[in-house]
């Protein structure tokens, strides 16, 4: 029933209202701890070589020099030349550009999609809710991959299919992830408040659920990003993504393979460590956002 | 009712106690200097609104602070001191010391049924063998109101009301036979006809055991109606001692006064409310060095933002106001 | 039809014969609010089983019982936030027992009746400051332009005791006291006819809810609104009501002015509810024990 509000002493809300250093996106960084803006400034770096990658790389990244393949690091050639010859260094800058552009589309698709369909059902409920989750259950039994797969095979290999296939099949894990704190949402009075003031649910669910969501909205985007990552550097290691001879560190991965085995492991395995350090960047950032996120509600 | 002479009766002593807890980084105070007695089988109220350290106080006295809290002052139950207690001496504290919270439903555990949570402490702190504990639960059942206790004890938390799982914890928290109850807000969550109940039973029950109490509330009325002395808090500190009849006839605090004054009346409307301006302050943010209520006062002086008051005694209570001594017998809680 | 009792009554104050006589004045013109008949059910539940009542403009009703029944569920009938199996609502004399057709019909709807809910912790958006939230409803309801929107967010803000920084701030540098007051204010941005309270004052503090009774008090002088005080508090509804319907089980067991109703209870219900009220020298009396058979639903 009714229950007076006892607030912790230590924790009353008038005299805390500002916490210092917290508020706004510097301090939500600093909320992440050292993990976190370490992880932050590898993805900084990492957008911006995608965005100036193809500027600032010393040497053509696309000139095959047979003659100079395997060659390592020498002169001004930090990595090293891969198996046609052509500097590594620049050829991880130049890629940088498609091995984030796909991501990057993966999860605005995934996330628009998957906050739409979560929103949609916590609001209306009921049969739209059963059938969105049912719809939801038959799509988590595709792994991303396996969609890729199939999408390359109907209309033809290249990041266009994969990402549209791989941005459909996370949308099942961004629903239900967001389903959850719509539901949360719609359940507390000031969206009753609202609709008895004749605010109409579409207004209400953009201005004012999806605004109350954004912090999970923003982790589970960053998780999602290194999850994408991942799955396309596999499937353009697989060839069905990006195309060689364009630059892409999943595609160099697995051009370059062969050199392993033979002795010169060095530009397969410069374009993982890339994969795998802006990978992990994201699972970290996001978790510690994730965090945050929880600890948030008040 | 000196000092001295209360100090050797009394069960449970707390002086002095100071607690603080981390948050964001600092360490905020909760409980300011707070020195009570609990004698043998009296019942003893402690009311307050929010930040007023209620609750603290009895988790203090109870060894369930949150990680991180520092405490100054000492506690001392039966003599020993609460603090330093370990192991089987702090297992046997909690068979002497039982609590019962707000809301029982936060403290059961939903997948087990009723008798095994009753019978726990019995079985595994006092090594009550498992039948002889289930005859005694039901049996305490029966005291308490609820009938058919051997099929109750084979239910789970859910399938009963809120008011039968209270009545269900008091009766649990009889079972260990403590000498001391800490009752923290058990009835604020229940219906009133239900409250009703469940404090009579309380009431009952602490008599017929002989037990001492502090009961928990921010209800003057509710804490008076059991209890024969109310201690009443403010921003970490007590502010009044007084034995509960006298509470609203003779407060020997301004802040008791006008909490009796605030609430309205059943019996009749008032056409404005004494409210009290301001809002009730948490003890880390009152002053240092001048009187926590001075603010929302109408009876301040200059001299009251000063210093701190001390809890200083008055006509068989303790009252924290420089002034109480002059204010006696102007402080009536009436209604306009 | 609700009864209507004269005015003289057993302690009568100044300013309550003043309303009672406007009310009389009244008696005859449409009432602002009015129940009909209004049932609930709940697949095998009737939460409500068939309340009427009907509020004259000008007067306050409380509608009075403990958790179970059916007070929360007519308030939000009401309000449109439940639909009635059967009966009908009608308030400022338009029909409101089905759902609205039209977003114009909702915002009508919004502007006659308004509620305030409970738990102030939860009742406001998060991320609106209380001008914004004050802002978004004026938009809502009236064509005004941004400078008439200030001038009406301050005399709101004024009206309800907010003072200017706290009427900037989010919700989460607010009290408890001070929250409510912003979900009041926001309320009253629609200039609505009724105002349901729904435990508005129950998760308070004793202090603040004081001033916030006195509050509510202030406001209905000035803007002549008709306050449903939805509570189990029975201090609290003989302070802000002029009239009381007493709640048990779905059913209204006992009605009439709320001073003779708390004085004189006439219903073994409501004599029982009375008498459980903390007051100055209450004592708690025990009742008989839980029979074996009960699930539960009893005390």
């Amino acid at each position: 029933m009714s229950a007076a509000v006892g607030v912790p002493a230590a924790t009353a809300a008038p005299a805390a209202g500002r916490r210092a250093g917290r508020t706004g996106v510097l301090g939500l960084l600093r909320a992440t701890g050292a993990g976190g803006m370490i992880s932050a400034v590898v993805i900084a770096v990492a957008i911006v070589l995608a965005i100036i990658g193809p500027w600032i790389a010393p040497y053509n990244p696309d000139l095959p020099n047979l003659s100079l393949a395997w060659v390592g690091p020498v002169g001004g050639h930090l990595l090293g030349f891969d198996f046609e010859g052509r500097d590594v260094l620049s050829r991880l800058l130049a890629g940088a550009q498609s091995s984030m552009i796909g991501p990057l589309a993966v999860v605005v698709g995934a996330m628009v999609l998957g906050t739409l369909i979560a929103v949609v059902s916590a609001w209306r409920q009921g049969f739209t809710d059963t059938v969105a989750s049912s719809g939801l259950d038959i799509l988590f039994a595709f792994p991303g991959i396996l969609l890729a797969v199939l999408a390359a095979a109907v209309f033809g290999a290249g990041l266009t299919a994969a990402a549209v296939a791989l941005a459909i099949a996370y949308m099942p894990y961004v629903a239900r992830v967001l389903r959850g704190a719509a539901l949360r949402e719609r359940g507390r009075p000031y969206t009753a408040a609202l609709e008895v003031q004749g605010v109409s649910g579409t207004a209400i669910c953009l201005r004012h659920i999806v605004p109350n969501m954004l912090p999970l909205i923003v982790a589970q985007a960053t998780i999602l990003f290194g999850w994408a990552m991942v799955d396309l550097a596999a499937i353009s290691f697989l060839g069905l993504g990006v195309q060689p001879p364009a630059p892409n560190w999943g595609v160099m991965i697995s051009e370059n393979q062969p050199g392993i085995l033979q002795g010169y492991p060095l530009p397969a395995l410069a374009a993982g460590v890339c994969i795998v350090g802006v990978v992990i960047a994201f699972n970290i950032l996001g978790e510690r956002l994730f965090e945050q996120a929880q600890a948030v509600r008040r | 009712m000196s000092a001295a002479g209360a100090e050797r009766d009394a069960l449970l002593s707390v002086r002095d106690l100071t607690v603080t807890l981390p948050v964001e980084g600092a360490q905020r105070a909760v409980l300011r200097d707070v020195s009570l007695d609990i004698r043998a089988g009296e019942a003893v109220g402690l009311v307050g609104e929010s930040g007023s350290g209620k609750s603290m106080t009895a988790r203090a006295i109870d060894r369930l602070l949150p990680k991180g809290a520092q405490v100054e002052g000492e506690i001392r139950f039966d003599g020993a001191d609460v603090a330093r207690l370990t192991g089987a001496a702090l297992r046997g504290y909690r068979t002497k010391v039982a609590m019962i919270f707000q809301d029982p439903r936060a403290h059961v555990n939903p997948v087990r049924r009723i008798g095994d949570f009753m019978t726990e402490s019995l079985r595994t702190n006092l090594g009550v063998p498992a039948a002889e504990a289930s005859k005694r639960a039901a049996s305490m059942l029966g005291e308490v109101g609820i009938a058919d206790g051997d099929r109750r004890l084979r239910q789970y938390p859910h399938e009963l009301s809120g008011g039968m799982l209270q009545r269900v914890m008091i009766a649990a928290a009889l079972l260990t036979g403590p000498a001391l109850l800490l009752a923290d807000e058990p009835t604020t969550a229940l219906d009133v006809t239900t409250q009703a109940e469940v404090m009579a039973i309380l009431d009952e029950l602490r008599q017929a055991h002989g037990l001492a109490m502090l009961f928990i509330t921010h209800d003057l009325d509710l804490a008076a109606a059991i209890c024969d002395r109310t201690i009443v808090m403010y921003a970490g500190q007590i502010v009044e001692e007084r034995r509960s009849e006298l509470l609203h006839s003779d407060p020997l605090h301004p802040y008791t006064a006008a909490l009796g004054g605030a609430r309205p009346d059943i019996a009749q409307k008032a056409s404005r409310l004494r409210a009290i301006p301001g809002r009730p302050l948490s003890a880390f943010e009152a002053p240092a060095a001048a009187c926590a209520f001075a603010p929302r006062c109408a009876y301040a002086q200059p001299a009251c933002t000063e210093s701190v008051p001390d809890l200083a005694a008055l006509g068989g209570g303790r009252s924290r106001c420089l002034r109480a001594a002059d204010l006696r017998g102007q402080l009536e809680a009436a209604h306009v | 039809m609700y009864e209507h009792e004269p005015a003289a009554e057993a302690s009568v104050r100044p300013e309550d014969t003043q309303r009672s006589g406007a009310a009389l004045a009244l008696a005859e013109a449409d009432p602002v609010l009015a129940v009909d008949g209004l049932r609930k059910e709940f697949r095998s539940l009737v939460a409500v089983d068939g309340v009427s009542f009907a509020i004259p403009a000008g007067r306050s009703l409380a509608i009075v019982g403990e958790s179970g029944s059916g007070k929360t569920t007519i308030a939000r009938m009401i309000v449109g936030l439940e639909r009635p199996t059967s009966g009908s609502i009608t308030a400022c004399g338009r029909d409101r027992s089905r759902p609205a057709r039209s977003a114009r019909d909702r915002r009508r709807r919004g502007s006659e009746v308004q509620i305030v809910f409970q738990d102030p912790y939860t009742s406001l958006d998060p991320r609106q400051t209380a001008e914004n939230a004050i802002d978004e409803i004026l938009r809502l309801h009236h064509g005004y332009d941004a400078e008439h929107r200030r001038a009406r967010i301050a005399e709101l803000t004024e009206l309800v005791g907010l003072d200017a920084r706290q009427a900037r701030a989010l919700p989460r540098a607010l009290s408890g006291g001070q929250r409510q007051r912003v979900a009041i204010a926001r309320a009253l941005a629609a200039e609505p006819r009724v105002l349901i309270l729904d435990e508005s004052v129950a998760a308070l503090d004793v202090s603040i809810q004081a001033q916030v009774l006195n509050l509510l008090a202030d406001i209905r002088d000035e803007t002549s609104v008709s306050y449903v005080l939805i509570s189990h508090d029975l201090a609290v509804v003989r302070q802000l009501t002029d009239d009381a319907i007493v709640m048990h089980r779905g059913q209204s067991v006992e009605r009439g002015p709320t001073a003779r109703i708390l004085d004189d209870p006439q219903h073994p219900y409501t004599q029982r509810l009375r008498a459980s009220v903390p007051r100055p020298g209450w004592k708690p009396v025990r009742r008989q024990p839980v029979p074996a058979d009960t699930e539960g639903e009893q005390t």
